[in-house]
């Protein structure tokens, strides 16, 4: 089994520490990673925001850099989205465009070895327990990519509730979208925010010391908006979570 | 309609109304909770919704069979077909059929094609007074406001709200609201009752617009809750009805699936209290005179894009609105539309094109969160809609208006940002440069600002800003592991 990291360009540049926590956690389960330096951005932010044109390269870049693994993992339910939602899209219209089938079939290539982390542990390797140890007090706010294009359902809460010491609660409105949505946060700044304050309200009800999310990019904006408010909960990824063991502090 | 500023603007003076937010939460979440109830009754509800999307697709894609048979079927049960291109054609319709009847006044249910078309006002440049007769209708009506909600228009008023209008202003438009009304639901509507009765009694005219039209039989369907719908259509003795060309379906085993799809998802009811059909005219029974304005404004331009086309499934139910974070915050005005929310988002804009500031912004009202996709009961995806529509903003194309395939130009105030987003996608395909930058930021890290400047301070007003790591993930790999897989593009 080839397994190749997609650690995607916002977790690369802010969140490095949530890219060493998958390539810790996958090879304390057993796993070779492998992290091809080709890759980069999977598009997102140009395709949402309307230069679907843009996005092409990179859809490009991303088949090329992925081209021969049976699987590539990534600590990102929007990212997976875009791959397995969109990427056919853009190929699609790029071969209504007149342009051949090259840049269909680069995307073609890259969605069914896309897996989002959660999927990879639960799907393909058949585990919830990876012999993580958390003792502190978690609730999960479901992406809202994760949740809706993913369908990701239960599988990080199982993964959750198999980390010993750690303490899961529910948090109220989870499925209601953070107020992210890429450009949305700068174009609709204030519905974005009012969005986000709600959010911080819900968590900070909680009463959990950590609010834990499958998306760095959400948690960029959640976490944004509680240290802003000078909330004291820690917004961790997941896959930090999962990659705690006794002997590290958090 | 007056000028509007684009969504962002009207948007962010919403949120910072306290009032109108505690009224949208509170209506849009009761409504939520009741309709995610309603339809996990049904075993087949992800089926009901499918052959919902297929039959609309279906007929859209054959509009040119389906509304000439309407047309020869209400011409046979004696109706008259009339069609309207656009909302003056079907305004000047509307007027010149109800002057011919000599009456100055009409009797409305609710109906959001009329709404559209701004016919209200049309009708009263000509002397016209059209009343509206559905409860919430009749609250905008009174309040000289606009309608903020597809289902509920009233939904930004609460109800010591609607009791002030009440009381201000029914004594101008008819019999005055009782003394000392209070602010209960049953006072209100009794009220309401009081009011409208002395309307139905009198008026010689109706218009209504439809939520179905039978091809087969040339019958039009009205659903609603409040029975004020059913007198304005059996009372008057000219009815005329304003219906979207998109609202046909080819046969009553048809409408058996929209019957129930429609009511739980927009008012969380098993079945609607009144469901209305009728069928030209009958001697003896009803009006005497039915018209049937067929409208298109824009509807045959939106059904030539293959992707936005999905939008003219919609069957205005409104779950979209009530699960949206964005509509919940911003309101139903901010859109500027008679369609406001998700829906509103990607109608709008296909139905008026992208030509104004505001109808450009409607795209970007969204989060993409996807929960509108979610409950549509016939599945539109609206994300998906939306990102095309921002596509046609940034970059133009190829589109058809008034039935001509035109290319339009990129909407103006976007050079910024596609200059930004070029660059990016540049350096994300040049690793290289994106680990440069990204080394920059690291050894730059004291001079990072704490709030950003330009576009960016948006941002920075209501959110911290992370901090820049000391070293990406990429060069950490490198630094511990590179001798595995270095081999790095250029």
């Amino acid at each position: 089994m080839r397994v190749a990291l997609f650690v995607t360009c916002v977790n690369d540049t802010l969140y490095p520490r949530t890219g060493r926590a998958v390539v810790t956690l996958l090879e304390r389960l057993g796993v070779e990673v492998d992290f091809p330096a080709a890759q980069s951005c999977c598009g997102q932010p140009q395709y949402n925001t309307g230069y679907r044109h843009q996005a092409e390269p990179l859809v490009r870049r991303y088949a090329a850099a992925f081209r021969g693994y049976d699987y590539v993992v990534t600590p990102s339910g929007s990212c997976a989205a875009m791959v397995r939602d969109n990427y056919p899209r853009i190929g699609a219209r790029a071969a209504a465009e007149g342009r051949g089938r090259e840049l269909t079939e680069a995307a073609e290539s890259a969605v069914p070895k896309t897996y989002e982390l959660t999927e990879f542990l639960v799907d393909v390797l058949r585990v919830t327990d990876v012999g993580a140890y958390f003792p502190h007090t978690v609730t999960y706010h479901p992406t809202c990519h994760g949740l809706r294009l993913l369908g990701l359902r239960d599988r990080p809460r199982r993964l959750l509730a198999a980390v010993r010491g750690l303490k899961l609660v529910e948090l109220p409105g989870a499925e209601e979208c953070c107020g992210f949505g890429g450009t949305f946060a700068v174009k609709n700044a204030a519905v974005s925010a009012a969005m986000g304050a709600d959010k911080a309200r819900h968590i900070a009800a909680t009463g959990a010391e950590t609010v834990c999310t499958v998306d760095n990019s959400c948690r960029l904006h959640i976490g944004g908006t509680l240290a802003r408010r000078g909330s004291p909960v820690r917004p961790v990824h997941l896959a930090e979570i999962l990659a705690s063991t006794e002997g590290d502090i958090w | 309609m007056p000028p509007r500023a684009a969504f962002p603007r009207a948007a962010a003076a919403a949120v910072g109304d306290a009032r109108l937010r505690a009224n949208l939460r509170h209506a849009t979440h009761t409504i939520r909770a009741k309709r995610a109830a309603a339809v996990a009754e049904l075993p087949d509800w992800e089926l009901l919704r499918a052959a919902g999307a297929a039959i609309k697709d279906r007929t859209l894609r054959h509009l040119d069979h389906y509304l000439p048979r309407l047309e020869e079927a209400v011409t046979a049960a004696g109706g008259r077909v009339h069609w309207a291109a656009d909302a003056a054609e079907a305004n000047r319709i509307v007027v010149d059929l109800v002057r011919a009847t000599g009456e100055t006044e009409v009797v409305k249910v609710k109906s959001m094609a009329t709404q559209e078309i701004g016919l209200n006002a049309a009708l009263a440049r000509e002397g016209i007074t059209a009343y509206e007769t559905d409860l919430a209708e009749l609250i905008v009506q009174l309040g000289d406001d606009l309608p903020s909600h597809i289902l509920v228009p009233a939904i930004h008023r609460n109800r010591g709200e609607i009791r002030d209008i009440f009381a201000r202003r029914m004594g101008d438009w008819g019999r005055p609201a009782p003394e000392g009304l209070g602010d209960t639901p049953a006072e209100l509507a009794e009220a309401a009752r009081l009011h409208l009765r002395e309307k139905f009694l009198t008026a010689k005219v109706g218009v209504s617009g439809a939520n179905f039209m039978v091809a087969e039989t040339g019958t039009m369907v009205v659903v609603e809750s409040e029975g004020n719908g059913r007198m304005c259509l059996t009372l008057p003795e000219t009815l005329i009805s304003v219906v979207g060309v998109e609202k046909v379906v080819p046969t009553w085993r048809d409408l058996e699936v929209f019957l129930q799809l429609l009511p739980r998802s927009s008012t969380a009811e098993r079945m609607n209290p009144y469901t209305s059909t009728w069928t030209g005219t009958t001697d003896g029974d009803g009006p005497h005179v039915f018209h049937l304005v067929l409208l298109d404004n824009g509807r045959t331009d939106a059904l030539a894009d293959t992707v936005g086309r999905q939008a003219l499934r919609c069957i205005r139910c409104s779950a979209c609105l009530n699960v949206c974070p964005v509509y919940e915050r911003a309101g139903g005005h901010a859109y500027g539309s008679a369609y406001p929310g998700p829906i509103g988002a990607i109608l709008t804009p296909q139905l008026r094109g992208t030509g104004t500031p505001l109808d450009a912004s409607l795209p970007y009202a969204s989060s993409l969160c996807g929960a509108c996709y979610e409950v549509c009961p016939v599945a539109i995806d609206i994300p998906e809609v939306l990102v095309h529509l921002r596509e046609r903003v940034v970059q133009g194309g190829q589109v058809t208006l008034r039935g001509t395939r035109t290319v339009i130009k990129p909407a103006r105030g976007h050079a910024a940002e596609r200059a930004a987003l070029r660059a990016a996608a540049w350096a994300f395909d040049h690793p290289g440069v994106l680990r440069a930058g990204q080394r920059l930021a690291a050894r730059t890290l004291r001079l990072h600002p704490r709030r950003l400047p330009g576009p960016g301070r948006a941002w920075s007003d209501s959110r911290a800003l992370p901090e820049v790591p000391a070293e990406s993930f990429r060069d950490w790999w490198l630094r511990t592991r590179g001798e595995r897989d270095s081999h790095e593009q250029p």
